[in-house]
């Protein structure tokens, strides 16, 4: 785990102001979508070994949402970008 | 008498005398001793009895990796077990005593043990407390862990204090020695921000105990230049007494400074000790390299210690280990201790060489045996002499301390600890650090440079790369001319052959040759296993000076090469580290801070007990008079609320308050139920689910604006629901137009609850809130006498005509107690949670008691809540599976014990009467169970199956865990006034 993250908005900061949710990947599905879709996004997660895109939350800062691309082997943080501007229209 | 001080010579102010006790003994030494070299100078060799065999040890080292001379610091509270001897501090009025000995350490029963160590091998624990398995827990362990011993702590909380600290520098150089001086000079020079840690409470490493002149002068005056300049530098930060112990990600360092350690005074100012979290961008670690101990018969005697400690001891606090001292050496070592040694007037017994022709000359006078070794040693408690084998003649050597070099070991342990894995050197015959990127380099000793020119030459260079990575010029650094240096090379011997006793390998665990060969020949030769089975590289000193050795042991006995065998994993801490430290600042209430509601001195006022709700704490109830249970003052504050009235402190409840035009758009995507209709000036009930369609969470959504609404949380939930809303708004439907906050500290808020809420309310607010202008779920900011302004909700969780009325809180308790003297006279009393509860549960109210995660909206029997015509809302989706709407879920029923003075609690089961208790036959469960006065039974909500269809049927409330079986008619879960005439009153 990573000691300090990079948050856009702050700066600098050690990982115990951030909290984790897990995976940014799974997109929130329509909500006409398939039953696989929803069972998909809701329930399924892969638990990869290596880059991972996570949700992260500044909880002791801005309480921006984040996605923090990290090594989850070797624990190198890539990139921190707000959430927000990840999301794709 | 052996040891001495020295009549003159080392780093130790003669003139400044320092009293100090070891085991209730007197004695005195000098400002710059350790509390090793103390002992030694007032002779006392015998400072600790081993681990298992209770043998007697002495001082071996003079360094951190000391595996012997552990010694309680300390007394009363203060007490420090475990301490090294070797890094203490002497102070005036330090009080220290032996461990791991009784009754005395001269005398000690416990050294019985050594008389059956051939009962106590390795694996011994393994193979003898096997049989009977419930022994362990109860006989074996206990008696195991009190015969192993070693210090003890005082279990009374601890009277000082301790803090954390961040750090932020361009380089960290750990350990202050040549390499270390050097480069955080040229750092320094070229206006990088230095930090420089060292575990010594003097700077400047072996420099402090080197003989070799620099510039023609003493090491220590050369290290003094350096120390001033950095001393003087802005950008420079000396930390002293400081070990650096972990390495972490992003380059993170752990560091242990021990501010107040070396006094008997503590000043209750300063903290003891202070916890380093060093953010470095680059840092070198210039540990230096340790002397390796030599595995010969009897080497554990009192009296037998390192080379270079001998002469550290000698040179630096100016005390002679012994009067005659035997040096054995692999390498070149031996003879620059016999050289330093004999500079200052010890005597040497001989100097034994187990190279057959090594080119190095013994001091003149010295007897020196060429392709010898010791064998075996004499003496009780004390060194007498040793047994040297010189080519199959064994000649018994007069001495009083034994000096030995095994050759060297880079300190590599803090870049080990991420994972890398240390590697081989056959030229070196050593382990050296892995390369680990730029963050992280070694220099000098600890990079397998020994000499003192190279490790000048190698902390400079390093750093000048640093300084240029960057993007600075490097200054420039004039290395000092060095003295004539001995060759540093040695001839690996990992043990001595035809031992004629116990050649220990890990002193501290006493762990021998023997071991380590029972280990192999039973299939534990790998390093992990070995190190599990005979304990060697255990305990406080994690192996730092037997580990090595025991690795060469082993690859001679498996017959491959040391790099094959590989080390143990290296793992923080380095040194041990204290709990105290550890835990900084959050001890006692700053470890589980208070959370008291603005209304907490008008409930503490009328009598309220307080219970602790996560770091809230709640009034629970208000006892009155002659009452002396709990339950005598909630059935009376529950009978008043249904008669009269009562106030309750509902300030804990999460507030947040929603904006923007998007509002209600947010919210009804938020709750399951429709929002967008909600009319200004309205307040409504509202479920949040989670996406798999199970309750979230409970609360009401209050209008005040087109654009603006105030929603409430469970009191547990409220910092859950409002990161859930910061995701929604930022991840989910960022297009959305809607800001929000947590105003849960700014409100305080009450709930006035009875038929007589609205005439005592009433008396203290300005506008009309009669039915008519203020009917039920009105919700709007209203004026109270004396033009406070407020915000009123007529919502009711006890089933009465009721409001929650908020006001900023700071004028929560002149409101309460305003409305408290209002009520007076309508009989309204104070209620606490514990009413509140009843009164709800009485109305068939849920809480998280019911909504526990497993809870649909439908088993709460809140189904017509859900928005089926809304588009979209978070848990909708998933709602409509399968198993969500099966026939036969749990739902959400009261029960009636049969019997008034029958008991039901929370947590039993239900079962069909007659059935067997089991999983099969399991109807469901009760979440929530209180007496009712106002029913004069015992009543429950309970989840069961199918249960809004078993209205009437009888059922078995089994309650396992405190063995109680209770009859129980199922029920409506609203007991009373189920038509909500007293709601709309």
């Amino acid at each position: 785990m990573a000691s300090l993250i990079s948050c856009p908005h702050c700066g600098t900061r050690p990982k115990e102001e951030f909290a984790i949710r897990g995976d940014a990947t799974p997109l929130r599905p329509s909500s006409m979508a398939s039953d696989e879709a929803w069972h998909d996004y809701v329930h399924l997660r892969t638990n990869p070994r290596g880059r991972v895109r996570e949700h992260w939350q500044h909880v002791a800062g801005c309480r921006r949402w984040l996605v923090v691309e990290r090594d989850n082997l070797s624990h190198a943080v890539f990139s921190v970008t707000d959430a927000a501007t990840e999301v794709d229209r | 008498m052996t040891a001495y001080r020295l009549p003159a010579g080392g780093l130790i102010d003669r003139s400044h005398t320092l009293a100090f006790s070891f085991d209730g003994k007197s004695l005195s030494g000098h400002a710059g001793d350790t509390l090793a070299s103390a002992l030694l100078a007032n002779d006392r060799l015998l400072v600790g009895r081993s681990f298992k065999y209770h043998r007697p040890r002495g001082i071996v080292t003079a360094g951190p990796s000391e595996p012997n001379a552990l010694v309680t610091v300390g007394s009363g509270v203060r007490r420090d077990p475990n301490t090294k001897a070797t890094v203490a501090e002497l102070y005036d009025g330090l009080v220290a005593t032996s461990q791991n000995r009784w009754p005395s350490l001269a005398f000690d029963i416990g050294a019985v043990n050594g008389l059956m160590a051939r009962f106590l091998s390795a694996g011994f624990y393994y193979k003898t407390f096997m049989w009977p398995a419930a022994f362990w827990e109860k006989v074996y362990e206990p008696l195991i862990r009190r015969a192993a011993g070693l210090g003890r702590t005082d279990l009374s909380p601890d009277p000082d204090s301790y803090e954390k600290s961040w750090a932020h520098c361009d380089l960290l150089v750990v350990g202050s020695g040549p390499a270390g001086l050097a480069a955080a000079l040229v750092a320094a020079r070229s206006g990088l921000r230095v930090i420089l840690a060292e575990q010594d409470f003097a700077l400047g490493g072996t420099l402090l105990s080197e003989t070799t002149r620099l510039d023609g002068e003493a090491p220590y005056i050369f290290a003094r230049r350096v120390l001033d300049e950095l001393q003087n530098s802005p950008n420079v930060t000396l930390l002293p007494r400081t070990t650096v112990f972990g390495w972490y990600d992003d380059n993170v360092f752990g560091a242990l400074e021990r501010v107040q350690k070396h006094g008997a005074a503590v000043d209750a100012v300063k903290p003891v000790e202070r916890l380093w979290r060093i953010v470095a961008k680059h840092a070198i670690l210039a540990s230096g390299a340790e002397e390796r101990p030599l595995v010969f018969g009897g080497n554990d005697r009192p009296g037998v210690m390192t080379a270079s400690a001998a002469a550290t001891y000698a040179n630096r606090f100016g005390v002679a280990a012994g009067k005659a001292v035997a040096i054995f050496t692999n390498g070149a070592s031996g003879y620059r201790t016999a050289r330093d040694l004999a500079a200052q007037g010890i005597g040497i017994a001989a100097l034994i060489d187990s190279r057959p022709d090594a080119a190095e000359a013994a001091p003149a006078g010295v007897r020196l045996i060429r392709g010898g070794s010791i064998i075996d040693t004499r003496g009780g408690a004390g060194l007498r002499g040793i047994v040297a084998d010189r080519g199959g003649f064994e000649d018994l050597i007069a001495c009083d301390a034994v000096a030995m070099s095994g050759g060297w070991s880079p300190v590599i342990h803090l870049a080990c600890q991420r994972g890398g894995r240390p590697v081989w050197s056959d030229a070196l015959q050593a382990f050296l650090a892995p390369d680990v990127g730029a963050g992280l380099v070694p220099a000098g000793a600890a990079a397998g440079q020994y000499r003192l020119s190279a490790c000048f030459e190698d902390g400079a260079r390093k750093a000048a790369d640093i300084v240029e990575a960057l993007g600075r010029q490097a200054a420039g650094f004039q290395a000092p001319v060095v003295g004539e240096e001995p060759d540093p090379s040695f001839t690996a011997l990992w043990h001595v052959p035809g031992a004629k006793s116990k050649a220990f390998v890990d002193f501290q665990n006493d762990v021998h040759l023997g071991d380590l060969g029972l280990a192999v020949r039973e299939g534990f030769g790998h390093v992990e296993h070995a190190k599990r089975y005979t304990t060697g590289g255990m305990a406080t000193d994690q192996g730092k000076l037997g580990n090595i050795n025991a690795i060469g042991i082993l690859a001679a006995m498996r017959g491959v090469s040391p790099a094959e065998v590989g080390t143990t994993t290296f793992r923080p801490f380095y040194t041990p580290v204290s709990f105290g430290a550890l835990a900084g600042t959050s001890v006692g209430g700053h470890a589980m801070p208070v959370r008291r509601s603005p209304l907490h001195g008008w409930a503490a006022r009328n009598g309220a007990t307080f219970i602790e709700a996560g770091l809230w704490y709640r009034s629970s109830w208000f006892a009155k008079g002659e009452e002396k249970t709990w339950r005598e003052s909630v059935d009376r504050e529950v009978r008043s609320v249904r008669e009269n009235a009562g106030l309750c402190d509902v300030s804990t409840l999460g507030k947040i308050e929603v904006f923007g035009p998007d509002a209600a758009e947010f919210l009804n995507r938020l709750y399951c139920n429709p929002l967008l209709k909600l009319p200004v000036g309205k307040a409504r009930y509202g479920l949040m689910l989670r996406e798999d369609g199970m309750v979230f969470d409970d609360g009401t959504v209050s209008r005040l604006g087109e654009a603006h609404f105030l929603i409430t949380t469970t009191t547990a939930m409220a910092g859950g629901v409002l990161s859930h809303m910061e995701f929604a708004a930022q991840v989910l439907w960022p297009q959305l137009r809607v800001r929000f906050l947590s105003v849960s500290d700014q409100w305080a808020q009450m709930s006035i609850a009875g038929p007589k809420a609205r005439v005592i309310l009433q008396s203290i607010v300005e506008d009309d809130i009669s039915h008519a202008a203020f009917p039920f779920l009105a919700a709007r900011e209203v004026r109270l006498k004396g033009n406070l302004k407020g915000r009123l909700f007529r919502i009711s969780f006890s089933g009465e005509l009721a409001y929650e009325l908020a006001v900023p809180a700071g004028y929560g308790e002149a409101v309460a107690d305003a409305l408290m003297r209002a009520g007076l006279p309508h009989g309204m009393c104070a209620y606490g949670v514990e009413a509140l509860n009843v009164l709800r549960i009485e109305k068939g109210h849920v809480t998280h008691a019911e909504l526990d995660g497993r809870v649909t909206p439908d088993d709460a029997g809140l189904g017509h809540m859900m928005g089926t015509g809304k588009a979209d809302f978070i848990g909708k989706r998933l709602s409509n599976r399968f198993g969500l709407t099966a026939a036969d879920r749990a739902q959400l029923v009261g029960l009636k014990a049969l019997e008034a003075d029958q008991e039901m609690r929370a947590g039993a089961h239900l079962l069909k009467d007659g059935a067997k208790p089991s999983t099969i036959n399991d109807q469901g469960w009760v979440s929530s169970a209180c007496f009712s006065p106002t029913l004069r039974m015992p009543i429950a909500l309970a989840f069961l199956k199918s249960g809004r269809e078993r209205y009437g049927e009888k059922i078995v409330v089994w309650d396992r865990l405190r063995g109680v079986e209770t009859m129980a008619e199922v029920c409506h879960p609203v007991f009373v006034d189920p038509d909500n005439s007293k709601l709309t009153a």
